[in-house]
């Protein structure tokens, strides 16, 4: 099943959320954005958080480095995390290839959705990345 | 990953401008110049620069030309190396320092002599101190009234060819073939008969030149050595390689091993100072950290797994004592894992086994001799 890039919500900071449901629970499994993979370039390390841990909406759950920077990851929604995609950072090539699908890094079980209406939709998403590229 | 940051006042173009954007470059704002940062791939255009050659846009940089009598004994007044006796063609790495020691800005300091016979010394400045270097001139110009002093960055541009097949592809490109200089030799010559400064320096670790010419004459120039290199894997390097491949060469720079509380000889640059026989500013200060011995030196190291240390990290000690800090660090594309170079306690710099917090997290590093990368020689 391929997710459709243009269903998902985007933060500010170029994270993507796909929010779904598991027996009325919502879980948001979340990456980063193709663009910001692109503006990044040349991946060198990643690290991740521990599944079991509890993040605010907002919280920095881990970062991604590039050659040249450190850009810190930031988790649109409070919960726990229930799982990691542990295999990763081991192959930052297949995120550049495939951020969507692949490249998704945490599945949170959502207990606070109160800033997904502040995120943008595809479109608005798109807008940001052609202002700032 | 962090919102674009915002800028703010005007930047300047170097005469090359046009031509990394339409190659696709990302510009970015570095020492009052929009500067290409990459054009496609930080790794690929450093790995071009290790396994062919790489020209990078260095017109950012500082140039200084002093003519008339006096010039070479303003700069031995004014640098940590002797000035004097420089040969015409010779070129020197020096530091500019205030009266404590502490380094105003690192330099190369050349003589040379034009076609009609007009000597005059050159000096490349670093582009974020440059009017900081500028003014300081200034202020010693008065003891030498002969001397003219004049800042050529703007009426020129700055080309550094660097990478094994460098020197060979440039042999035929001006009159006279560069491969006859000497590594820190310099000439005035041409190039249909446009003037260029060729010199036999760089900032890569690797063998090549870096050449002046005049702002007009510099897309002419630039393109003419791509496209000889064309089919051998030439490329348009930014300021991202840039700083990847003099990090893996072990070479310093300003603003980050660098700075007017470092001396020279902390800094691992005591090779740069003559001390016999001469006055310069900085002398007293900078001989008695040699006789003392120094505090603080610069180290390289190695840290474990894939994780880069960067910039301001703390380096501990294997008793978990903070005893110094990064002062540069990355991935080396060369060696395929981070490295990084540090300032720390003089006592503790003998140590195999170290650590640094990485934003938090302890991640062990080990010792390593600089330079990360020395490119086999060839001649």
């Amino acid at each position: 099943m391929s997710r459709d890039k243009s269903k998902l919500l985007y933060a500010e900071t170029h994270e993507w959320v796909d929010i779904s449901e598991d027996g009325g629970q919502k879980i948001a499994t979340i990456g980063i954005s193709g663009f910001a993979i692109e503006q990044l370039n040349d991946l060198v390390y990643m690290d991740l958080p521990e599944v079991g841990k509890q993040l605010g909406a907002g919280d920095e759950f881990g970062e991604v480095e590039s050659v040249k920077a450190v850009s810190p990851l930031y988790s649109p929604v409070g919960g726990e995390v229930i799982d990691v995609h542990s295999d990763l950072p081991d192959n930052l090539d297949g995120l550049n290839d495939d951020p969507y699908d692949y490249g998704w890094i945490i599945k949170v079980k959502v207990d606070d959705d109160s800033a997904l209406g502040s995120l943008m939709d595809h479109a608005a998403y798109q807008k940001q990345c052609s202002e700032s590229g | 990953m962090s919102p674009a940051p915002s800028e703010s006042q005007p930047l300047a173009a170097t005469p090359l401008d046009r031509w990394h954007r339409s190659a696709g470059a990302k510009m970015v704002p570095f020492a009052g110049y929009e500067m290409p940062i990459q054009y496609d791939s930080i790794v690929s255009e450093h790995t071009a620069c290790r396994t062919a050659a790489a020209l990078f846009d260095v017109s950012h940089m500082g140039r200084l030309r002093f003519d008339g009598q006096g010039s070479a004994e303003l700069l031995d007044r004014l640098l940590t190396r002797r000035v004097t006796d420089l040969p015409i063609g010779g070129v020197r790495y020096a530091m500019v320092c205030n009266p404590d020691g502490g380094v105003l800005d690192d330099v190369l300091v050349s003589h040379l002599k034009t076609p009609s016979e007009t000597q005059y010394h050159f000096l490349v400045v670093n582009a974020s101190n440059r009017a900081k270097i500028v003014q300081w001139i200034k202020q010693h110009l008065d003891d030498f009234p002969r001397v003219t002093f004049s800042d050529r960055t703007e009426l020129t541009a700055m080309i550094a060819v660097q990478g094994p097949l460098a020197m060979e592809t440039c042999k035929r490109l001006f009159t006279f073939d560069p491969t006859r200089l000497k590594y820190y030799q310099a000439r005035i010559t041409d190039q249909f008969s446009k003037p260029v400064i060729v010199s036999r320096t760089g900032y890569t670790g690797e063998d090549g030149i870096e050449l002046v010419v005049r702002a007009e004459d510099a897309n002419r120039v630039w393109e003419n050595i791509l496209l000889a290199g064309r089919d051998l894997g030439f490329a348009a390097a930014g300021l991202g390689a840039r700083d990847t491949l003099r990090m893996e060469a072990g070479m310093p720079l300003y603003g980050h091993e660098l700075n007017e509380s470092i001396d020279p000889i902390s800094a691992g640059l005591g090779f740069a100072c003559n001390f016999k026989d001469r006055d310069f500013i900085g002398r007293d200060a900078i001989a008695q950290v040699k006789a003392d011995g120094v505090k603080q030196v610069r180290i390289g190291l190695l840290p474990a797994g894939k994780r880069p240390a960067r910039e301001g990290s703390i380096v501990l000690d294997s008793d978990g004592t903070a005893i110094g800090t990064i002062t540069s660090g990355g991935p080396s594309p060369t060696l395929g894992r981070p490295i990084a170079m540090a300032m720390v306690d003089a006592d503790k710099a003998d140590q195999s086994d170290y650590e640094i917090d990485i934003r938090g997290k302890r991640s062990p590093a080990t010792l390593t001799k600089l330079p990360f990368y020395r490119r086999a020689k060839t001649n």
